[in-house]
């Protein structure tokens, strides 16, 4: 073989294997729409209808019409926006703060606080549950978003704090000594400066509690007995039934919740990468 | 800004000028400057202090203690009595902790390997693409990593149902011959994939991997855009060999990325317990535990026993903690966190 049509074959061998990796990546979503447009004959069925013909919105329309666990799935979505937005809120408040300080001061502790930080972000969730279970039943917020909502800014912060603080350290000091020198106070200066400066990694960080929060399940099955208080995802397992499953209704309900998460992550999608691995890579 | 700046002009706001003189006396009468950063410190602190530290302590306390319904009721709950070391005694003995941890170790090295070596295989093919292809590959992998664990869960459990799915019906497919020589049989249709513990891990594996690869292949690919192309080339000037290449000089160069991937997956998916909870239904398959599980079902049944919960929680939090303690001590060796 020659070298041109052995380098043409390599390049056709590769761009076969993108291929093949995009639809093993790529067909389990599909599959997922697909089933939520398909009538109920064309989902229980032993052969394989590779495209619902012709579409039905049967079961988009009954989630939303007879929903499931007596509830329409708007309330439920509804639930989950509430949750996701008001931790993303009060986190990203507290998240500026507290990066502010770490990038932008020196004082005792804050070796200390980094280390925490990092460690705190490692202690699996899920055993914290049994604690905050007992704590939100104490302070009887059992059954109420708001135990979810302040849960969820616990679990999102740390991680927050440490992505927007390269953020708030990019931002070059000299413009804020600018401001000081202008004669503007210490509020001015954080607010008219620095604040619309940072304001991107700002978004990039809270579009990340916001996705965490948004798929947040062990917490929102446990702390919440309500049913008209279920966020998406606990509510989606009561599409399960003792002997059958409605698999175009789950899948709707599937495909609606997935896709803001899946519009959010192409927008932040290069900003994940280097939040995770950013001191690997610079090493 | 240009909004804010066109509203200050043409506003009016009374308020404004007032504001605009004070900066200066506020700055001498505001906070000293060694208190601000603990200040703005504070409410961040306050709230780990109380989610995430406090619960920690109060674990591993209640990990010493029966704690039932009489305990955790919000009127006039009765103190949890101290029974020592029982709790831990009764983990030990049980058969459950054996397989939940057996289950919970297997799971993580299996998936944890295959998601690495696949993810490193698609960031190196991501690489060698042309930028049209890559980016086409990378909005294709990233819908898998978007899909929220529930649905994804959801979603391999309609593929693998054993009337409809399309799993059944692909493996139908293969000529019995290579069917039989490969699984011993050849037959598929109602093939039940969640009855029975291996092969419900099985597709666990196979959802767990499908939705972490593109995180690895994604970070790959960072890490592999960050080496100098100089190197490659003097690579091959010396005639050197692609499987060289890739040991001398693409592995080492990555192996700082590899180290937090390595450790991040672990940590992943030692603790996996929304997508097993869904597969498996809930609790009521004791043999397919996994210690998180396995808590889970302690704590949350009737009647409640939150102390064993929460001493299999302490026993996960303390193996997680040792492999944390190796990525903490990376990180800290490679960013300055001084």
């Amino acid at each position: 073989m020659s070298p041109l049509a052995r380098k043409r074959l390599g390049r056709v061998a590769l761009n076969a294997a993108g291929v093949a990796v995009f639809l093993f990546a790529v067909f389990p979503v599909y599959w997922m729409v697909a089933t939520a447009f398909k009538p109920n004959d064309q989902i229980f069925t032993t052969s394989f209808i590779p495209f619902p013909d012709p579409p039905s919105m049967d079961h988009v329309s009954r989630v939303f019409t007879q929903g499931v666990a007596g509830n329409s799935i708007w309330r439920y979505l509804l639930n989950s926006t509430i949750v996701a937005l008001s931790a993303v809120v009060i986190g990203a408040v507290f998240a500026l703060l507290a990066a502010t300080a770490v990038a932008r001061f020196r004082f005792r502790f804050r070796t200390s606080f980094l280390i925490l930080l990092l460690i705190v972000q490692m202690v699996p969730a899920e055993a914290l549950l049994i604690p905050l279970f007992t704590m939100v039943k104490r302070l009887g917020l059992y059954d109420q978003l708001l135990g979810l909502i302040v849960i969820n800014v616990g679990l999102t912060l740390p991680f927050s704090v440490w992505m927007l603080r390269t953020f708030v350290a990019a931002v070059p000091k000299e413009l804020e000594e600018a401001s000081w020198i202008d004669g503007a106070g210490r509020f001015t200066t954080f607010w008219r400066v620095l604040f619309p400066l940072v304001a991107p990694g700002l978004v990039a960080t809270s579009i990340f509690s916001f996705i965490t929060t948004w798929n947040e399940f062990v917490f929102a099955l446990t702390l919440i007995g309500d049913q008209g208080k279920y966020t998406m995802p606990v509510a989606l397992q009561f599409f399960v039934g003792q002997r059958s499953t409605d698999w175009g209704g789950i899948m709707a309900a599937s495909t609606l919740m997935t896709i803001p998460v899946l519009i959010f992550f192409l927008l932040v999608q290069r900003r994940m990468v280097s939040g995770l691995v950013a001191g690997a890579v610079k090493g | 800004m240009a909004q804010t700046s066109t509203v200050a002009r043409g506003g009016g706001d009374p308020s404004a000028p007032a504001r605009r003189h004070s900066p200066r006396p506020r700055r001498r009468t505001g906070l000293p400057n060694w208190l601000v950063p603990y200040v703005l410190l504070l409410p961040g602190l306050l709230v780990i202090a109380a989610l995430l530290l406090y619960p920690l302590y109060q674990m591993v306390d209640m990990s010493f203690h029966q704690v039932g319904l009489r305990q955790i009721r919000a009127i006039n709950p009765t103190p949890a009595e101290f029974v020592g070391l029982d709790n831990y005694n009764s983990i030990f003995e049980s058969d459950l902790f054996w397989t939940s941890l057996r289950n919970t170790v297997v799971f993580a090295v299996v998936t944890v390997a295959l998601t690495l070596l696949l993810g490193t295989l698609v960031g190196l093919l991501l690489n060698k693409l042309g930028p049209k292809m890559s980016t086409f590959v990378v909005v294709g992998i990233m819908a898998a990593w978007a899909t929220p664990p529930t649905a994804q869960a959801v979603v391999w459990k309609w593929l693998f149902d054993s009337d409809a799915g399309v799993v059944n019906w692909t493996l139908n497919l293969l000529p019995d011959w290579l069917s039989n020589l490969v699984f011993g049989r050849s037959d598929w249709s109602g093939q039940p994939w969640f009855n029975d513990t291996i092969t419900l891990y099985l597709v666990l594996i196979v959802a767990v991997v499908w939705a972490s690869f593109p995180f690895i292949a994604v970070s790959v690919l960072a890490g592999l855009k960050s080496i100098p192309s100089e190197l490659y080339e003097a690579a091959r000037m010396d005639g050197a060999t692609a499987m060289s290449t890739f040991r001398k000089i693409t592995f080492p160069l990555l192996k700082p990325v590899f180290s937090v991937l390595v450790v991040l997956s672990t940590i992943w998916d030692f603790k996996v317990f929304t997508q097993l909870y869904l597969l498996a239904g809930g609790t009521v398959n004791r043999d397919a535990f996994n210690l998180s599980l396995w808590s889970y079902a302690e704590a949350f049944s009737s009647p409640p026993k939150m102390g064993l919960g929460a001493a299999i929680a302490v026993v996960l939090t303390g193996i997680l903690l040792v492999i944390t303690f190796v990525y903490v001590r990376n990180i800290i060796k490679t960013e300055d966190v001084r």
